[in-house]
C-alpha cells in the first residue's frame, strides 16, 4: 500500500502531506525532513527509486519520486506496489492537477491545498490506488466544482498568484497583476527573500508532459 | 464570473472589514472572496518573508492564537470556519499542533453545507488518527451522510470511512455500506468496496460474513469496481492462498480480457489497457501459483500473452513486463516461459534508462537463486553497475552480489561492499550494509587475518550506528571458539595484535563500539600474546581512559579490561597509578571501579577467582530461589518479623482492606522489561512452608536458570559427565573427510568458467580486461546449476566460522554420551548403524537431528519423553523411515525400547519379551518402555503412564530364566519429594519362567522439586535371595497436567494468585511461530491453551494433585514474554525452566 504522499518544494517546504499510516505528529515532520534530505541530494539523471529512510522504514519500504520544476512528488510505498506503476501514477496525478488547475504551479498547491487533497482522494483511498483514469477523476472533480460554483465559490488563485509574482520581484509578470498589486500595502521585501519558496511557474513546463 | 461574485457578496456581507489584510487585493473579484483567500495568502506571504525558523514559529503561534479565538467565537459562521480549517490544515502541515480546532472540524463536517462539509471531512481525515477519541463524534454524521440521497455526500462519507474509522463502530455503518454495493452508480459501489477493504484490514472478523459479496464485486459489470475488489483479494490471498485457488480461473479470464483489449478505451493509459489492473492481477496470480503446478498450469497462456502484448516502448509496459517476470519466476516454473522472462530481464538490465536498469537488477536478485546462469550472462553489465554514479544502483548491485557470495568470491565482494560503505553517509545504508558484511565475513572468511581486518573495517567505518548484534556476535564468536582450540587461539592472538597495532596510533579516533570491542578482547585474551608486556597494554588502556572522546560507557569497558589484565600480573605501576587517579574522579562510576580494583589488587587470590581466564562462556550457576537465605529468613521470622509479601499482593490486600471496588482489569499486557521482578517476589507466606525443603534442595534448584541472567546462547562447557567439548571434537572429525572431498570437487568445477572467459578477452582493451578479471573473480562459483547445488553443500561445509549454537554444541556431545550409554548396555547392533549414518550424514540430516534430538542439558534425562499418544507427526514428518528410527532413538537420553507397536524400530527385536501395557492404559499418554535394571535372571522395565490425576508407574518384571521365582518383592524407598500411594511395596507371589508380570504404583509429588529420584529395589528368591536396586528419575513434568478452564475463570484465578515469575525468551523464528510455540508448550509441557488473542495467549496447568499454575504469554519482536502465576512459589520457576528448554529446542 501507499504509506504516505508528500509534496515539497526544492527547499523542503511541505506543500502537501498525506499519511495513510499512522505516525505521530513529530514523526511526520521528521519523515518529511528526512525524505527531503534523501531526495534533494539526488542528481537529475539517476533512478527515481530510493530505499526508505529510517523512519518510513525498513527494507520493505521504498520512496518513489518525481521532480517537476520546483516540486518534488514523493510516494512512500511498501513492497506490494509496483515501482514503475507508482511512477506513472505520479504522472497521472500531476497531469490531473494540471487539468484541474489549468497549468498547475506550486502556488495552486499552496492556496488550494484542500482541492489538491480532494483530487488525491479520488485517486488514492486509504493507501490504495482507486482510480487511475485521468478523465474519470477530472469528471468527479468537475462535478464537485459545479457544486461549488452553485454555491458561489470562485477560484481566485489568479490574484494571489499575480501578487506574488510581483512580490518575488520577477520580471514579466502579467501587467494586470502588477496594476492590481500597485495599490497593495505590501510588506517590505527582505533582500534574502526565499524565492524558491513561492516559486514561479514557467509557462508550459517542459517537464510536465 | 462576476454575477457569481455578486451573489457571493450578498451572501457574505458580514465578512467584509472583519479582517483588513485582504482588502488591498481587489479587482474584478469580490472583496469577500478575496479576504477569504488572502488571509491564507497573507499568512503564506509573511511566512515566506521570514528568515529564521524561530520567526516562523512565532508567527504561526500568533496565527494559531487568532484562529483559536475565531473558531471558538459563537458568532463565527460556517463559511468563515471553513476558511479557518484550511488555514489550520496549513499550520498542521508545517508541523504545528492545532488540536483546539479538531472538534470544530468535526462540527463543520456535521453541520456545514456540502462544500463546508467537504472541508470538514478533509480536516478530520488530516488531523485525527484512527484511535482518536473525538472520532466517535463523527460516526453519527457518517451514518447520516451514508443515508443521504445526495451522491456527493455519500461519496464523502465513504471516503472518510476508508480513511479513518473507529474500529469498534464498524457495526454501525457496515449494513449501510453493504447496501451501497448494490448502488446504481459505479463510483459509489467502488468506494463502498474500498471502505470494506479498510474494514477487512482493521477488523477482518467483522466482515467475514460478506465474503460472497466480495465475489460479487469481483464480477461487477464495471471494471473499476472489479479493480477495487482486487485489493481485497490481493490481501486475502497474501494471507492464505489456499482458500482462493478456485478463483484462479476468474482472474485468468479477467486478465485475458484486459490484455486482449476488451475494456472500454477509457481504461487505456498510453494505449496500454488498464495497466494498473494488469499489475494487480499478475501479482495475485503469482501468489496463487506459487508452488502449485496445477494452478500454475492455468496461467501459463495468459502470462505468455501478456509478455507478448507488452511491447510498446513505454514506462508502463515495462511495469507490466516486470510483474510478468516476477510472476513467472514465482509460480511453478515452465521452461519456455522462463526463457522468455530471462530475455525480458536482459532488456531491463541492458536498458540505458536508469529506472529500468534498477528494476533489472532487482529482478536478477530475485531470480538468482533459481537461475545463476542469468547473472553470468549479464556479468559485464553488473560490473559496470558497480561503478555506476547512482548510489542506489550501486547498492542494488551489491545486494545482488551479496546473494551470490560464496567462499571463493567473498574477498572481492566484501571489498566492494566496504568501498561503498566508506562512501555512503546515510545511516540506513550503513546499518544495512555493515550487517551484511559482518554476516558474509563470518560465513565465508577464508582466514583469520582477513576476518579480523574485515571486522575492523566494519567497526571503524560503520561507527556507532551499526546494529548492536554485530559487535555482540563478533565477541561471542571469539569467545565460544570453533571446533579447534588451536585455531581459536590463533584468531584471538591475531585480534589482540591487530588491536594493539591500531591503538599504537596516537591520534586515531575510533567509534565507541569499536573501542569497546577492542578493550574486551584485550582484557580477555591479551595474555595469549606472550611477546607483549602487559604493562604496555595497560598503559594504552590507561591513556584511552584519559581521552575526552571516550564516553563513560566505553570507559567502563576499558576499566573492566584493565581489571582483567591486572589479575594476571603480579603488580603494575600503571594500575596503581590508575587507581590513584580515578579514586578522586568525579565520575562516580569510575570511582567505584577504581575502588573495586584497588581492593581486588590487595587480594590477588580472590581476584583470580573472580576473573578466571577465558571463562566468559562458562555457565554461571545461580540459585534462583535464593535458598541460601532461608536461614536468614527463618531467623528473621523467629524474631517476629512479618513474612515477606510481594508488592502486588500487598496492594491487593490493601485494596481489599479498603473495601473498594477493584477496577484493576485482568492484565493481558505488561511491560516486557520487567523480567527481574520475579526474583524479588519469590517468597510468599504460602511458600514459606517450603522453606526447609528448598534449602535441602538447593543443589537441585541451583541448576535452574535465572530470571535475571540471560543465559541463552551461552555455551555449556561442563556437564555431569565432565568437560563436554572434548567429546564433541570427535564428532567434528567425522565430518572432515566430507569437507575435503567437497572442496576438491569444487575446485574441479570452478576451474572452467575463468578459462573460457579469458579466451574471449583477448581482443579487449585494458580497461575491459580489468573488468573481465573482476567479473571472473566475482562470478566464480556460479557455473551450471549442477555446480551450484554442489556449491550449496560445499559452502556450508567449508564455512570457517561455524557458529556454534548452544544446541549444536552440546547436542553432539550428547550424542556421544548416548553412544557410550548404549555401548554400556547390550545394544551392539545399534552402535553399528549409528556411525554409518554419521558418515553419510550431510549437514542437513545433522541439523535435523539437532532439532529432533532432545534436550541440551544433560542432567535432564526424562523431561521430554514424548508421550506416545501425543507424539505428533510434525516431529517426524519428512524423515525417511530409516532416519526416523535413528532420530527416535535420540529422542531421549535413556536407551529406549520402542513398544512392540513401532515396527520400524530395529531395537524392538532386542527386547526379549513383549512388553505390553494393559489395554486400558495403552490409550492414556505414556512414555516409552525403558529398562530400569537387570541381572542375569531378572529384568525390570518401566513405563510411565500419565493419568489424569496422578503418575502411574508401571514396572514390568521379567523373568529371563527357565525357572520360576517366588516371592518377588518390589520396594520403593521413601523420599521426601514423592509419595507412593497405597503401600510402597508390591509383592508377586510367583513369576513363571520366561514371563512378565506387572506392578503398578501411583505416585504423587509430595513436596516440590524439578527433578528427583525414586529409588527402590527388587528382591526375589531363586536358589538364594537376590537383591537388585533401581532408580527412577521423575521430573516435574511427570506431574503436570493440563487444566481446563474458561477465560473468565482464568482471569479470576489470575488475580487471586500471588507468586509470579516473568521472563522473556527468544523465539527461534519470528514469523507465525507464536502458535507453534504455544503448541509446543501444549504438547511438551501438557499445558492447556485457554485462549489466544492476537499475539497473546493464556495457558493453564496444574501440578498434581491440584496446584494450579497459570501462564500468560505474549510475543513482541521475536521474544516470547512469559508470565507465570501460581500459589506455589517454586512451581513457576520450574515451569519456566522447562519452557525455556522447549523453546530452545523448537
Amino acid at each position: 500500500m501507499i504509506k504516505a504522499i508528500l509534496i515539497f518544494n526544492n527547499h523542503g517546504k511541505p506543500r502537501l502531506s498525506k499519511f495513510y499510516q499512522r505516525y505521530s505528529e513529530d514523526t511526520q515532520q521528521q519523515i518529511i525532513r528526512e525524505t527531503f534530505h534523501l531526495v534533494s541530494k539526488r542528481d537529475e539523471n539517476v533512478c527515481n527509486f530510493l530505499e526508505g529512510g529510517l523512519l518510513i522504514g525498513g527494507s520493505d519500504n521504498k520512496l518513489i519520486y518525481r521532480h517537476y520544476a520546483t516540486l518534488y512528488f514523493v510516494f512512500c510505498v511498501d513492497s506490494s506496489e509496483s515501482e514503475l506503476g507508482i511512477l506513472d501514477l505520479i504522472q497521472v496525478f500531476v497531469e490531473t492537477l494540471d487539468k484541474c488547475f489549468e497549468n498547475v504551479c506550486e502556488l495552486d498547491l499552496i492556496f488550494h491545498v484542500d482541492k489538491v487533497h480532494n483530487i488525491l482522494a479520488e485517486m488514492v483511498m486509504g493507501g490504495m490506488v482507486l482510480e487511475t483514469n485521468m478523465n474519470e477523476i477530472v469528471t468527479q472533480i468537475d462535478a464537485q466544482n459545479k457544486l461549488e460554483k452553485s454555491e458561489g465559490w470562485v477560484l481566485f488563485g489568479v490574484f494571489c498568484l499575480s501578487s506574488l509574482y510581483t512580490q518575488a520581484g520577477l520580471a514579466g509578470a502579467p501587467a494586470r497583476a502588477v496594476s492590481a498589486v500597485k495599490n497593495m500595502n505590501l510588506p517590505e521585501i527582505p533582500r534574502n527573500i526565499n524565492i524558491g519558496d513561492i516559486s514561479i511557474k514557467v509557462p508550459n513546463l517542459p517537464s510536465f508532459k | 464570473m462576476s454575477d457569481v461574485v455578486e451573489r457571493t457578496l450578498s451572501v457574505l456581507p458580514g465578512l467584509l472589514g472583519q479582517h483588513d489584510l485582504g482588502v488591498g487585493l481587489r479587482g474584478s473579484g469580490g472583496p469577500g472572496r478575496v479576504s477569504v483567500t488572502s488571509r491564507l495568502g497573507s499568512l503564506i506571504r509573511s511566512i515566506t518573508a521570514l528568515t529564521s525558523k524561530h520567526e516562523e514559529e512565532k508567527l504561526i503561534q500568533q496565527e494559531l492564537t487568532s484562529l483559536k479565538a475565531t473558531v471558538s467565537a459563537p458568532t463565527t459562521t460556517l463559511k468563515l470556519m471553513k476558511e479557518c480549517m484550511v488555514r489550520l490544515i496549513y499550520c498542521e502541515m508545517l508541523g504545528y499542533e492545532s488540536s483546539f480546532g479538531y472538534i470544530h472540524a468535526i462540527k463543520l463536517a456535521q453541520q456545514g453545507n456540502l462544500l463546508e462539509k467537504r472541508v470538514g471531512y478533509l480536516a478530520v481525515s488530516l488531523f485525527l488518527h484512527e484511535n482518536h477519541e473525538l472520532l466517535l463524534l463523527l460516526v453519527n454524521t457518517v451514518v447520516k451522510d451514508l443515508q443521504s440521497t445526495n451522491l456527493v455526500e455519500v461519496c464523502m462519507a465513504l471516503t472518510i470511512v476508508s480513511q479513518i474509522f473507529p474500529r469498534e463502530m464498524i457495526p454501525a455503518v457496515l449494513p449501510l455500506i453493504e447496501d451501497k454495493l448494490q448502488h446504481s452508480k459505479e463510483i459509489i459501489r467502488r468506494k463502498a468496496v474500498q471502505a470494506l477493504y479498510k474494514f477487512y484490514l482493521i477488523a477482518p472478523n467483522q466482515v467475514q460474513h460478506i465474503h460472497d459479496k466480495f465475489r460479487k464485486a469481483l464480477c461487477d459489470r464495471d471494471a473499476g469496481v472489479m479493480a477495487a475488489s482486487l485489493h481485497i483479494y490481493l490481501q486475502m490471498i497474501k494471507e492464505s492462498s489456499s482458500g482462493y485457488k478456485d478463483l484462479t480461473g476468474s482472474f485468468v479470464t479477467i486478465l485475458k480480457q484486459v490484455v486482449g483489449g476488451k475494456l472500454p478505451i477509457d481504461f487505456n493509459y498510453h494505449s496500454v489497457p488498464a495497466p494498473w489492473l494488469q499489475i494487480q492481477l499478475l501479482r495475485i496470480l503469482g501468489l496463487l501459483g506459487k508452488d502449485d503446478p496445477r494452478t500454475s498450469e492455468l496461467m501459463y497462456d495468459v502470462l505468455d500473452e501478456s509478455l507478448r502484448r507488452a511491447e510498446i516502448n513505454h514506462n508502463i509496459t515495462y511495469a507490466i513486463l516486470f510483474e510478468c517476470v516476477q510472476t513467472i519466476y514465482t509460480i511453478y516454473p515452465k521452461s519456455e516461459l522462463l526463457e522468455k522472462a530471462a530475455k525480458c530481464i536482459g532488456k531491463f538490465v541492458l536498458s540505458p534508462k536508469i529506472n529500468l536498469k534498477y528494476l533489472g537488477l532487482k529482478a536478477l536478485t530475485y531470480v538468482i537463486q533459481q537461475d545463476p546462469n542469468l547473472a553470468l550472462q549479464h556479468q559485464m553489465t553488473i560490473i559496470e553497475c558497480l561503478d555506476h554514479p547512482d548510489p542506489i544502483i550501486k547498492r542494488e548491485t551489491l545486494e545482488l552480489l551479496y546473494r551470490i557470495t560464496n567462499g571463493q568470491n567473498v574477498i572481492v565482494i566484501v571489498q566492494k561492499m566496504l568501498d561503498y560503505l566508506k562512501e555512503s553517509k546515510e545511516e540506513y545504508a550503513i546499518i544495512n550494509l555493515a550487517g551484511k558484511i559482518a554476516e558474509l565475513a563470518e560465513k565465508y572468511a577464508p582466514d583469520n587475518e582477513w576476518f579480523i581486518q574485515t571486522m575492523n573495517a566494519v567497526f571503524s567505518v560503520g561507527g556507532d550506528v551499526v546494529h548492536p548484534d554485530i559487535p555482540n556476535n563478533f565477541l561471542r564468536l571469539l569467545a565460544e571458539g570453533f571446533d579447534d582450540g588451536k585455531e581459536d587461539d590463533q584468531l584471538r592472538i591475531y585480534a589482540v595484535q591487530s588491536y594493539l597495532a591500531l591503538l599504537k596510533e596516537e591520534d586515531a579516533l575510533y567509534p565507541q563500539k569499536f573501542l569497546q570491542v577492542m578493550s574486551w578482547v584485550l582484557g580477555e585474551y591479551s595474555n595469549l600474546v606472550t611477546d607483549v608486556d602487559p604493562e604496555v597494554i595497560l598503559t594504552k588502556l590507561h591513556s584511552l581512559l584519559k581521552k575526552t572522546f571516550v564516553t563513560s560507557e566505553t570507559k567502563v569497558w576499558i576499566m573492566a579490561a584493565v581489571s582483567k589484565i591486572a589479575s594476571h600480573v603480579s603488580s603494575s605501576m600503571t594500575v596503581d597509578k590508575l587507581i590513584q587517579e580515578f579514586s578522586n574522579s568525579l565520575d562516580t562510576c569510575m570511582r567505584q571501579y577504581a575502588f573495586e580494583l584497588k581492593h581486588l589488587c590487595e587480594d590477588k587470590a580472590l581476584m583470580k577467582n573472580l576473573l578466571p581466564f577465558d571463562a566468559s562462556c562458562n555457565d554461571i550457576v545461580v540459585d534462583a530461589s535464593l535458598s541460601f537465605l532461608d536461614g536468614f529468613v527463618a531467623e528473621g521470622l523467629g524474631c517476629g518479623a512479618a513474612p515477606y509479601k510481594p508488592h502486588h499482593q500487598r496492594q491487593q490486600e490493601k485494596l481489599s482492606q479498603e473495601k473498594a471496588l477493584n477496577f484493576e482489569p485482568y492484565g493481558l499486557s505488561f511491560a516486557s522489561s520487567v523480567s527481574s521482578s520475579g526474583v524479588t517476589g519469590r517468597q510468599s507466606p504460602a511458600g514459606l512452608s517450603f522453606g526447609s525443603d528448598m534449602s535441602g534442595n538447593s543443589a537441585e534448584t541451583g541448576h535452574k536458570e535465572t530470571n535475571t541472567l540471560k543465559l541463552e546462547g551461552v555455551c555449556k562447557l561442563w556437564g555431569k559427565e565432565g568437560y563436554l567439548p572434548k567429546k564433541e571434537s570427535k564428532a567434528g572429525k567425522e565430518d572432515e573427510p566430507q569437507t575435503v572431498s567437497c572442496g576438491s570437487l569444487l575446485a574441479g568445477q570452478m576451474g572452467d568458467p575463468p578459462v573460457s572467459q579469458s579466451d574471449q578477452v583477448a581482443s579487449l582493451s585494458e580497461e575491459d580486461k580489468e573488468k573481465q578479471q573482476l567479473a571472473s573473480t566475482l562470478f566464480i562459483g556460479l557455473g551450471s546449476s549442477a555446480s551450484v547445488s554442489l556449491m550449496g553443500k560445499a559452502d556450508t561445509a567449508t564455512q570457517k566460522f561455524k557458529r556454534k549454537s548452544k544446541i549444536n554444541a552440546t547436542q553432539s556431545s550428547e550424542e556421544m554420551s548416548d553412544f557410550q550409554n548404549s555401548a554400556a548396555s547390550d545394544f551392539g547392533p545399534l552402535l553399528d548403524t549409528v556411525p554409518i549414518n554419521m558418515e553419510e550424514g550431510s549437514l542437513n540430516t545433522k541439523l535435523r537431528r539437532a532439532s529432533l534430538c532432545s534436550s541440551d542439558i544433560v542432567e535432564d534425562n526424562t523431561a521430554f519423553e514424548t508421550p506416545q499418544s501425543l507424539k505428533t507427526s510434525g516431529l517426524d514428518d519428512g524423515l525417511s523411515d530409516s532416519r526416523m528410527s535413528q532420530s527416535s532413538l535420540f529422542d531421549s537420553n535413556i536407551e529406549i525400547f520402542q513398544p512392540s507397536v513401532s515396527a520400524h524400530c530395529e531395537s524392538a527385536s532386542k527386547i526379549p519379551l513383549v512388553l505390553c501395557l494393559p489395554e486400558e492404559l495403552e490409550e492414556l499418554p505414556h512414555s516409552e518402555v525403558v529398562e530400569l535394571c537387570q541381572s542375569d535372571a531378572l529384568a525390570l522395565y518401566l513405563c510411565k503412564v500419565w493419568t489424569d490425576d496422578s503418575l502411574l508407574l508401571t514396572v514390568f518384571v521379567s523373568n529371563k530364566t527357565t525357572s520360576a521365582f517366588n516371592a518377588v518383592n518390589v520396594v520403593f524407598e521413601e523420599t521426601e519429594h514423592f509419595q507412593v500411594l497405597e503401600s510402597p511395596t508390591y509383592q508377586f507371589p510367583v513369576i513363571e519362567a520366561k514371563s512378565v508380570k506387572l506392578c503398578q504404583k501411583y505416585v504423587l509429588m509430595d513436596t516440590f522439586c524439578t527433578m528427583g529420584n525414586l529409588s527402590g529395589s527388587v528382591s526375589y528368591q531363586s536358589e538364594m535371595e537376590t537383591h537388585l536396586e533401581f532408580s527412577i528419575t521423575l521430573s516435574l513434568l511427570d506431574f503436570i497436567r493440563p487444566m481446563k478452564m474458561t477465560t473468565e475463570d482464568f482471569g479470576k484465578l489470575w488475580l487471586s494468585l500471588s507468586n509470579d515469575v516473568k521472563q522473556n525468551i527468544k523465539m527461534s523464528s519470528s514469523e507465525d511461530s507464536f502458535s507453534a510455540a504455544l503448541n509446543a508448550l501444549q504438547q511438551k509441557l501438557k499445558l492447556h491453551i485457554v485462549d489466544i488473542i492476537g499475539n497473546e495467549g493464556i495457558l493453564a496447568c496444574q501440578l498434581l494433585p491440584s496446584v494450579p499454575c497459570l501462564l500468560h504469554c505474549r510475543t513482541h519482536s521475536g521474544m516470547l514474554a512469559l508470565w507465570f502465576r501460581s500459589p506455589c512459589s517454586a512451581l513457576p520457576d520450574g515451569l519456566l525452566y522447562q519452557c525455556q528448554k522447549v523453546m530452545e529446542k523448537s
